[in-house]
């Protein structure tokens, strides 16, 4: 029964098609070319990264095309418990192992990934990214401009794959674009485009949906002082950054959910999305963990909000110590150090194989607590279930990346309201009965009243 | 293994003992009711698993998207909890006359009530060769362990029996890269239960598939090779096809053969009243092995369907705890999933249509989409609908066969009742312009 291939779309798949094997080719080169500047071999990186990239690319479109294009649209999940990559098997954690060794090396030693300190230049894979970062911003590139190539290629790619994977649905081909263009443009090209624009000004976060509490660093002193002295462009980052997470990130959760944020414009979840997807089944449906997890996203909402008052009180009062504690010791540095580095990053990424695509979303993220609060309380979404249709059989919580153990309402026909769910619409998507709905209508009705099982007439029992 | 003494210990004596015969979703739906209202000793009793898991979520084990323990409804610790015992046991005899039941293992256990609800097991029609090696139908949990065996090294194979249980084992065997011919006694598949337009879309889905779908063959012999495995099947028009694997899906029936010699009345399932009573005081059957004596206009004496089942569950829990209660379903709702084409139904859709009924049919040009509604040609009042790619509210189509609509409205309030994901393209509008040029009496 168990099967240790490595296909990503679809096991025991006997025979690789000519697509494929090119495609696999190309990947392997595109890796290989890339995997080599980690050892400083001198080549020419404004001719190799774009062959790496673009290899990498043209390989992840053209094995999708091979694993999808050739069967009729559907829901494609055979054998994901059978295969090593997506069932927890050896190849799972070798990835996991790699991608998160992968993260230690670039939050806390990236000088071993090339990054050039004092003035060097860089060497490694770091300098592998130079010529793409001076095109877009005019400087050479750091560890993060490498990060952020990097993440953005696999959304692009794996999201075209994604694409392909539930063409079937349009919900999720939309989703899915917007996810790209949200990525590409305003968390990636955009803000490396306005860095090179204004290289005068000091640096501040310009990816425009990236707000406070996932960005973290958005009230240090240094951060609000680059902005207050970066022109009209910089107030207006400012301003729109409190605008955003203050009063239009209520207003759209309440009307659609936390969805348009998770699911459709954040980084985070459009890593999850795409090059996640593979993974959304291993996150835990226990009860003793949905338990753990309303303390700890909840712990992790309340550290964010407390360090950060300590920082305003700072800023505002031209202090740098809160109760006698030294602010940047006892409250920013852990912040930064426990959460930022090593729980969104490390744990959050380099954790898909083993935890599910959504360890940082569904534990750690205090946007997404925060969004959750509205969600569970005041919002019009829901998970409409669809009368007694259910038959019980776990796909849908199966595929909840959240972990949300969805058949546990839908087969008492109970509406589902909870502050975790992302909206990804995948439940829906799996439901072989028609039974799951994604849906923001009047909230009176959203926590349904309807009988266990419409259609018995003998009783009607109630929850 | 908890010994039975042990398990009777941990209940107050004078508690009504209730044992319930099987752990599929009738009888766990009775039991979780009965707890929910009672402080009945309740226990469970089911050689198949020792938890209950969902029997219509066995394909989607064999095909890798789900894990056995994912087909759980509950968590294991819920039976606890709720203290309802589960017995993983076989019972070997029933024993009306001193309530009592004798296990495999030679243990006897006393109830005060008996739930019987053991389910269904594969037909087979006396097939020549029919219990060769690697020869299977697909109902239990232990049918899909020995699916996984028989599945093995096969590299073709046949399922004779054109259903629900057909289809899905020709894409489970699908999955799995094993090449399916499927053979399919009626002219069309599944014309029993759907109008020809319908069965004929999910034919074209099916051979889309690569499934070699054969229609009016019928199973002739099945041919054994040297070591009484299956090597080819001849059909009654005399072809051989060669298989390693046989699927036999032509239906299941009560498995109640374990009542024999027990004074409990059977025919093709247990005999019961629209109570759940049979003929011995308390024991009472639900479920697939029921089969009722006096069968309620429109439905079926024995009903094999997952929220059937549930509610008889529903409704004997009640008798039993509050007030007696008879069996009075509503209108009849199913659904089902041909490979990647959705079905749902609510109301009555006869597969074949006719006085006084009519019925108007409407197909997406790519061919898998469709719906069809029935009416009554006198009265216009909407019968039934199946819908085929398009999801449909339950509760709203409930709400309608219950008002008694007329066609006209239903057609014209469609959009209300679609429950598609949001973005998907809506059809209402082009279903109802066909509609109006075809239906004219209205």
């Amino acid at each position: 029964m168990k099967n240790e291939s490595i296909a990503i779309a679809n096991p025991d798949k006997h025979q690789l098609n000519t697509e494929a094997k090119i495609s696999i080719t190309l990947i392997a080169v595109g890796l290989l070319v890339f995997t080599a500047s980690f050892f400083n071999i001198k080549y020419n990186a404004a001719y190799f990264l774009p062959i790496s990239l673009s290899s990498i690319i043209l390989g992840i479109i053209l094995y999708s095309h091979s694993m999808y294009l050739n069967k009729p649209a559907g829901i494609k999940n055979d054998g994901v418990w059978f295969r090593s990559l997506t069932a927890r098997g050896l190849v799972g954690w070798v990835l996991g192992v790699v991608l998160t060794s992968f993260y230690i090396l670039l939050y806390w030693f990236p000088t071993f990934l090339g990054l050039g300190t004092n003035g060097e230049a860089n060497t490694g894979v770091i300098s592998f990214f130079d010529p793409l970062s001076k095109i877009l911003n005019g400087k050479v590139a750091g560890q993060w401009f490498m990060y952020g190539t990097i993440y953005t290629t696999c959304i692009v790619a794996l999201g075209y794959k994604f694409i392909l994977k539930y063409r079937h649905n349009r919900y999720q081909v939309i989703r899915t674009i917007v996810v790209i263009i949200s990525q590409l443009f305003l968390a990636y090209l955009i803000p490396e485009i306005l860095e090179g624009l204004n290289s005068d000004k000091a640096y501040y976060a310009k990816d425009l949906k990236n707000m406070w509490p996932l960005n973290y660093y958005f009230f240090d002193a240094w951060h609000i002082d680059n902005m207050r002295n970066g022109g009209s462009l910089g107030m207006a980052y400012l301003v729109w950054g409190i605008v955003l997470f203050l009063i239009v990130t209520p207003i759209i959760t309440y009307f659609v959910g936390k969805r348009w944020y998770c699911s459709w414009v954040c980084g985070c979840g459009g890593l999850s999305e795409t090059a996640g997807d593979s993974f959304r089944q291993l996150s835990s449906k226990k009860v003793s963990v949905w338990k753990f997890e309303r303390y700890i996203i909840h712990a992790v909402l309340l550290f964010s909000v407390v360090m950060t008052t300590g920082i305003l009180y700072n800023y505002f009062t031209n202090t740098s110590t809160i109760f006698g504690l030294d602010t940047y010791t006892w409250l920013r540095q852990p912040y930064g150090f426990l959460i930022g580095a090593a729980f969104s990053g490390v744990v959050g990424v380099g954790f898909y194989p083993i935890l599910g695509n959504r360890v940082w979303c569904r534990f750690g993220c205090p946007l997404a607590a925060y969004m959750g609060i509205f969600q569970r309380f005041k919002s019009r979404f829901r998970i409409t279930t669809n009368g007694g249709q259910c038959i019980s059989c776990g796909n849908c919580s199966n595929s909840c990346e959240m972990g949300i153990d969805v058949k546990a309402y839908a087969q008492r026909g109970e509406n589902i309201i909870r502050a975790s769910c992302v909206g990804c619409g995948i439940c829906s998507a799996v439901c072989p009965r028609g039974v799951l709905k994604l849906e923001n209508t009047d909230e009176e009705n959203r926590l349904n009243n309807n009988p266990i099982i419409i259609g018995n007439n003998s009783i009607k029992l109630q929850l | 293994m908890v010994a039975v003494k042990d398990l009777l210990k941990r209940y107050n004596a004078s508690n009504k003992h209730v044992v319930i015969i099987g752990n599929g979703i009738s009888g766990i739906t009775c039991a979780r009711n009965i707890r929910k209202k009672s402080d009945f000793c309740i226990t469970v009793i089911s050689a198949e698993t020792a938890y209950h898991f969902s029997r219509t979520a066995l394909m989607y084990i064999y095909m890798g998207h789900l894990r056995y323990e994912d087909t759980k409804p509950y968590e294991d610790g819920f039976w606890n909890k709720n203290k309802i015992n589960l017995l993983n046991r076989y019972i070997t005899k029933v024993e009306s006359s001193t309530k009592t039941l004798h296990l495999s293992n030679g243990e006897i256990f006393s109830y005060d009530i008996l739930i019987i609800a053991s389910g269904s097991k594969p037909n087979k029609f006396g097939w020549l060769g029919q219990d060769l090696k690697c020869v299977q139908g697909l109902y239990s949990f232990q049918d899909l362990q020995l699916l996984e065996e028989n599945t093995k090294n096969a590299k073709q194979a046949v399922i004779v029996g054109g259903g629900l249980i057909g289809v899905e084992l020709a894409e489970m065997l699908n999955s799995r890269n094993i090449e399916v011919t499927f053979l399919v006694r009626e002219k069309h598949f599944w014309d029993k239960v759907m109008p020809v337009q319908e069965a004929k879309l999910i034919e074209k889905h099916i051979k889309e598939h690569h499934i070699n779908l054969k229609l009016e063959s019928e199973l002739q012999e099945i041919l054994s090779d040297e070591n009484g495995k299956v090597k080819a099947i001849t059909t009654k028009l005399g072809e051989t096809i060669t298989c390693q694997f046989v699927g036999l899906t032509v239906g299941v029936s009560p498995n109640i053969s374990f009542l024999n010699g027990s004074e409990i009345k059977t025919d093709k399932g247990i005999l019961v009243n629209e109570y759940f009573e049979t003929n011995i005081k308390d024991v009472y059957a639900i479920g697939d092995c029921a089969q009722f004596t006096t069968v309620i206009k429109g439905r079926r004496a024995i009903e094999q369907v997952w929220y059937t089942g549930r509610m008889h569950g529903e409704t004997l829990a009640h008798s039993l705890t509050v007030i007696k209660t008879n069996y009075n379903p509503g209108h009849w709702f199913n659904s089902a999933k041909f490979f990647d084409i959705e079905y749902q139904t609510y109301g009555n859709v006869p597969s074949i249509i006719a006085d006084p009924f009519n019925s108007f049919y409407w197909e997406h040009p790519v061919g898998k989409m469709c719906i069809r509604v029935v009416y009554n040609l006198q009265t216009h009042v909407f019968i039934g609908i199946n819908a085929f790619g398009i999801r449909m509210r339950h509760e709203v189509f409930n709400r309608w066969l219950v008002e008694g609509k007329e066609i006209s409205y239903v057609m014209e309030h469609l959009a209300e009742a679609n429950f598609d994901p949001e973005f998907f393209v809506r059809y209402e509008t082009e279903i109802n312009l066909k509609f109006k040029k075809e239906i004219v009496v209205l």
